[in-house]
């Protein structure tokens, strides 16, 4: 394998071959609106003539038009909060956002460059694609775990397919027939099992999932690509080990970055590195294929890389090798033909319709990276403006996403909390034993005022959280200096709630919800037994962030646990990450009463009737 | 019974008693009720089926499902492919099977909760970690987004856009018996079998429950037949085009919103008052599952589908408005008189019986 240098020179020579000149590291776009946010650039769409780039920032909340001619940002046009997907429709003559935070898709006419229109989704959607015939929208919604079908001549969402948990990319096949939705939680399973995923399939003809791809041992799958006949598919996934201590990270035992690949052209799903041995290309995300499929480019978020893949050479060993390769850290020397490093945290990834450049939005830097495919070098990296000052919370932002702290660049902070949330699993972290003490992954939505963080208590402050703790257990090597630390707790304490989606829009609950925190501050039994008052859910869970930021011991402690006592967490949003517990052993809120409260040591809940729990939990989720 | 046939008196002259013989033999065949003829192909453990005792049956296009004891069998392409607790399936015993024909995604109620079927893969929902009301789900039914379930302890409905769950049950609907056994759904109404406690009606667009319950009081006892529900102990509720129909243990019943008009064994075609399911074609015809046999009703005439009570022959009778009975000569009968339940596939049928799974081939 070999590294493609930077080196000017090639750049030159690669532009002046290609005509590529436009593109000169030099030239700055001058952005149409202020540079007053971060623009934090995630997913791209070209015009059918290739001439517009479209840009999806996910921070300034809005799509940028660029000139692919001139590199110029021409016009800028604002969609909802926090938008994580575009795709444009197969005529060219529509652009569609996924609004994440507003649980809504905006619809932009790409004559006029305004959003004509903005249609209702489910909770938090991400990704989106069109059916070929452009008559309806698809979009996968992270928090409802469905995909919502959009009928487009109506506007009105007719129905929602059953995806996988976190699910976030939908990408069409060539002909529009088929979508393949993949997600980024496991499925919850049964605790301290392998974690399992699907790639979801959608026939848009019949508007149903037709088949679901297992994914073993994987959690965490991003963006997917078609060849264009149709035949070959790749997904980029993660393969966490979680299973095993995390003191074995220097054994390469944290993550494996890996491709899903399927498809006529190979035999069932084939689970294949890009990683190597001792150097790691951490967060695979977004894939693309070049359109005389010999190269398919994967990007690694974490590794601010773009490894380059042949094609032909992938197929091959694939096909002659009979047994599994997915943690062979030397499978990859047999495809891996190049490593290209780009900006920081790259997202999307494009192909132009030539198949002659490589778009990389480089989301911590607001630029756009283009690759000579022919070379596969940068040859110039856009300005798409933006804030150009650093505050402390974007330099957090980018130690967060950065994989090159870890040993070996093993893994980022977003490994675990993809997009600054949590991963769905639970990790066996302290380094003196096998399966002592393992641990949920908690939720990092707005921390300020819940500490100590851990489950045990045991670190006072962020900065112990992310400090001394991440150098001695994860990383193996010095980790972040003193200031370096101090941006990083900022970004953390900085992330704030999601929406929450069953708080009514007034703020009022419904009659089950008000029945629910009727029995959430319960003080005495439904026979008029006192409850003491240890034993009240609104006294260890008080307070603003529904916790007294104690220790408590509930019953839920396991023969592995240290100690009984865990450090009672907050409750905001808590509808949003299952499973639960410290361990993870619940499947779900209702698992933590109707299966590990046997004794009424984790509130009283054995005198409720079964629709009774139903309205504490009820009333949970309005947290 | 009266036997067409049976009753031709003697007649002296032997000419007269020729004509009229012929007159009336011309008028038999005339009136007897051309009611629809099948072949009976029949499934069971001997070629693929995963258990004999059949609870329920579901056509879902060309794939038939079929709810078993142990576990829930899928008919494709001339193959069995079986469902087990081992691919996830929440029970072996497959009470209840709903197709969400917009997804395509099946329900399956169980003895150990519901899971849904979606792709080959399997979600199960149980009183533990779910807020269903009990796990043993007798009946389910999908409306637009939601899922209805009836258990053992009382009524759930899942949101399936939402994750939430609303149950229903003596504390908040006229629902005085908790065991409710089967649930259907229309556009405008939601309709439980409740075990004893008649029929409940849920209204979508107001959220408002009603209950129908036996006039008389007496659960043993007709009084006034067409009064209202035939009986409390109810199985099974079918609402098509605006019309109610009722199983139950000991008749049947259908209401059009207005009138009740009651099926019993002594008035109508039905072979036993037995009922454990009645599922409606339409306004006017619906078939009917009992203890004796499967029993179709065109709105006028009936006709019965069994192997016979005592031979075991292939048997089908018709009985015509009058209540006069024809015997059709037939070769084959569904796999067993104890029936359970039905689902139709164009103009064939499949019937789910206590010794196998029966497909009805329409032959005219």
């Amino acid at each position: 394998m070999r590294v493609r240098s930077q080196a000017l020179g090639i750049f030159a020579a690669a532009a002046v071959m290609l005509g590529l000149l436009v593109f000169a590291g030099s030239a700055k776009a001058k952005p149409e609106s202020d540079e007053a946010h971060y623009l934090s650039p995630r997913e791209m769409a070209l015009s059918l003539d290739g001439r517009w780039l479209y840009v999806m920032c996910e921070a300034s909340d809005e799509v940028r038009v660029m000139d692919t001619q001139s590199g110029a940002v021409m016009k800028t046009v604002a969609v909802g909060h926090v938008p994580r997907g575009i795709a444009l429709s197969p005529d060219g003559k529509k652009l569609y956002v996924a609004n994440s935070w507003d649980d809504t898709a905006s619809e932009i006419d790409t004559a006029s460059l305004k959003v004509v229109r903005t249609l209702t989704t489910g909770f938090e959607p991400n990704g989106l694609a069109l059916d070929g015939e452009n008559k309806t929208l698809y979009v996968a919604n992270r928090l409802s775990n469905d995909v919502s079908v959009i009928d487009l001549s109506s506007g009105q969402e007719i129905k929602r397919l059953a995806a996988g948990r976190g699910a976030s990319y939908l990408t069409p096949s060539p002909d529009g027939k088929l979508l393949y939705c993949t997600h980024i939680y496991p499925k919850i399973g049964a605790h301290r099992t392998p974690p399992e995923s699907e790639i979801t399939i959608i026939d848009t003809q019949r508007q149903i999932v037709v088949d679901r791809k297992r994914l073993h041992n994987v959690a965490g799958v991003f963006h997917t690509a078609v060849s264009g006949d149709g035949k070959l598919v790749v997904s980029a996934q993660l393969r966490p080990h979680n299973l095993v201590p995390l003191a074995h990270v220097e054994h390469g035992w944290a993550f494996s970055d890996s491709l899903a690949i399927f498809g006529d052209d190979v035999n069932g799903v084939v689970q294949a590195p890009i990683d190597e041995l001792e150097r790691y290309f951490a967060m695979p995300y977004a894939v693309a294929i070049t359109p005389d499929k010999t190269k398919l480019y994967v990007g690694s978020s974490g590794s601010e890389t773009v490894s380059v893949i042949d094609i032909r050479k992938m197929l091959a060993y694939v096909r002659k090798t009979n047994v599994p390769i997915a943690n062979d850290l030397s499978a990859s020397a047999n495809y891996v033909v190049g490593r290209i490093p780009v900006g920081r945290n790259p997202k999307g990834l494009l192909i132009s319709r030539d198949g002659k450049r490589l778009f990389v939005a480089n989301r911590l830097d607001d630029s756009i990276a283009v690759i000579d495919t022919a070379n596969d070098v940068v040859v110039s990296s856009i300005d798409l403006g933006g804030k150009k000052d650093m505050t402390s919370l974007r330099r957090g932002e980018r130690l967060f996403y950065t994989a090159r702290f870890a040993f070996q660049g093993q893994f980022s902070c977003a490994n675990c909390h993809i997009d600054s949330t949590f991963d769905g699993l639970q990790w066996d972290l302290e380094p003196d034993g096998f399966g002592v003490d393992i641990v949920d992954n908690r939720s990092i939505e707005d921390l300020g005022g819940t500490e100590p963080f851990k489950w045990n208590g045991g670190n006072p402050n962020m900065a112990t959280e992310c400090g001394p703790r991440t150098e001695k257990f994860f990383y193996r090597s010095q980790s972040f200096n003193s200031a370096e630390l101090a941006d990083l707790v900022t970004y953390v304490m900085a992330l704030p709630y999601r929406p929450n989606r069953y708080r009514l829009a007034g703020g009022e609950l419904t009659p089950m919800q008000e029945r629910g925190k009727a029995i959430f501050e319960r003080t005495r039994t439904k026979n008029g037994t006192p409850i003491p008052q240890a034993n009240q859910c609104a006294y260890c869970h008080s307070g603003p962030k529904y916790t007294n930021t104690k220790l408590a011991d509930v019953g839920s402690g396991k023969p592995t646990d240290r100690s009984p006592l865990i450090d009672v967490p907050q409750l905001p949003n808590v509808a949003y990450s299952p499973p639960y517990l410290h361990d993870g052993s619940a499947k779900s809120m209702e698992e933590i009463w109707t299966v590990f409260n046997p004794h009424d040591t984790h509130g009283v809940t054995n005198d409720l009737q079964k629709d009774e729990l139903n309205d504490l939990i009820e009333y949970l989720r309005t947290l | 019974m009266k036997v067409v046939g049976c009753r031709l008196s003697v007649v002296r002259k032997t000419r007269v008693a020729l004509a009229l013989a012929l007159v009336f033999a011309v008028n038999v065949f005339a009136a007897t009720p051309d009611m629809p003829r099948f072949r009976w192909e029949n499934f069971t453990t001997a070629n693929g089926l995963p258990d004999n005792h059949v609870f329920t049956v579901l056509v879902d296009g060309d794939r038939i499902w079929a709810a078993t004891e142990n576990g829930l069998g899928l008919y494709e392409n001339g193959k069995w492919r079986i469902f087990t607790t081992a691919d996830g399936l929440a029970h072996r015993a497959v009470l209840s099977l709903a197709l969400d024909k917009r997804t395509g995604d099946v329900w399956a109620g169980t003895m150990g909760g519901l899971s849904r079927i979606s792709a080959g893969r399997i979600d199960t929902f149980n009183q533990l970690n779910s807020g269903l009301s009990n796990d043993v789900v007798y009946g389910v039914a999908v409306q637009g987004d939601y899922v209805w379930t009836a258990t053992a302890a009382g009524a759930s409905r899942y949101n399936t856009r939402t994750g939430q769950w609303s149950l229903f049950n003596e504390r908040n609907t006229p629902m005085y018996e908790i065991w409710t056994y089967a649930v259907t759904v229309g556009p405008d109404k939601v309709y439980y079998a409740v075990w004893g406690a008649g029929v409940l009606e849920y209204d979508i667009k107001t959220e408002h429950w009603k209950d129908y319950n036996d006039p008389d009081g007496e659960t043993e006892i007709v009084l006034f037949k067409d009064q209202g529900l035939i009986h409390e102990i109810t199985t099974s509720v079918s609402y098509v085009d605006g019309i109610l129909w009722v199983a139950t243990y000991f008749g049947d019943s259908r209401y059009d919103g207005r009138n009740w008009h009651n099926f019993l064994t002594k008035d109508s075609g039905l072979p036993s008052n037995f009922t454990n399911q009645v599922k409606a074609l339409d306004a006017n015809r619906a078939w009917f599952s009992t203890d004796k046999g499967l029993a179709y009703y065109d709105g006028t005439n009936w006709a019965v589908y069994r192997p016979n009570l005592k031979t075991g022959a292939p048997e089908m009778y018709v009985r015509d408005a009058e209540g006069s009975i024809t015997n059709i000569a037939v070769d084959t009968a569904p796999a067993h008189n104890y029936t359970l339940a039905v689902d139709f596939q164009g103009d064939d049928i499949w019937v789910a019986t206590a010794k196998g799974l029966s497909h009805g081939i329409r032959q005219k």
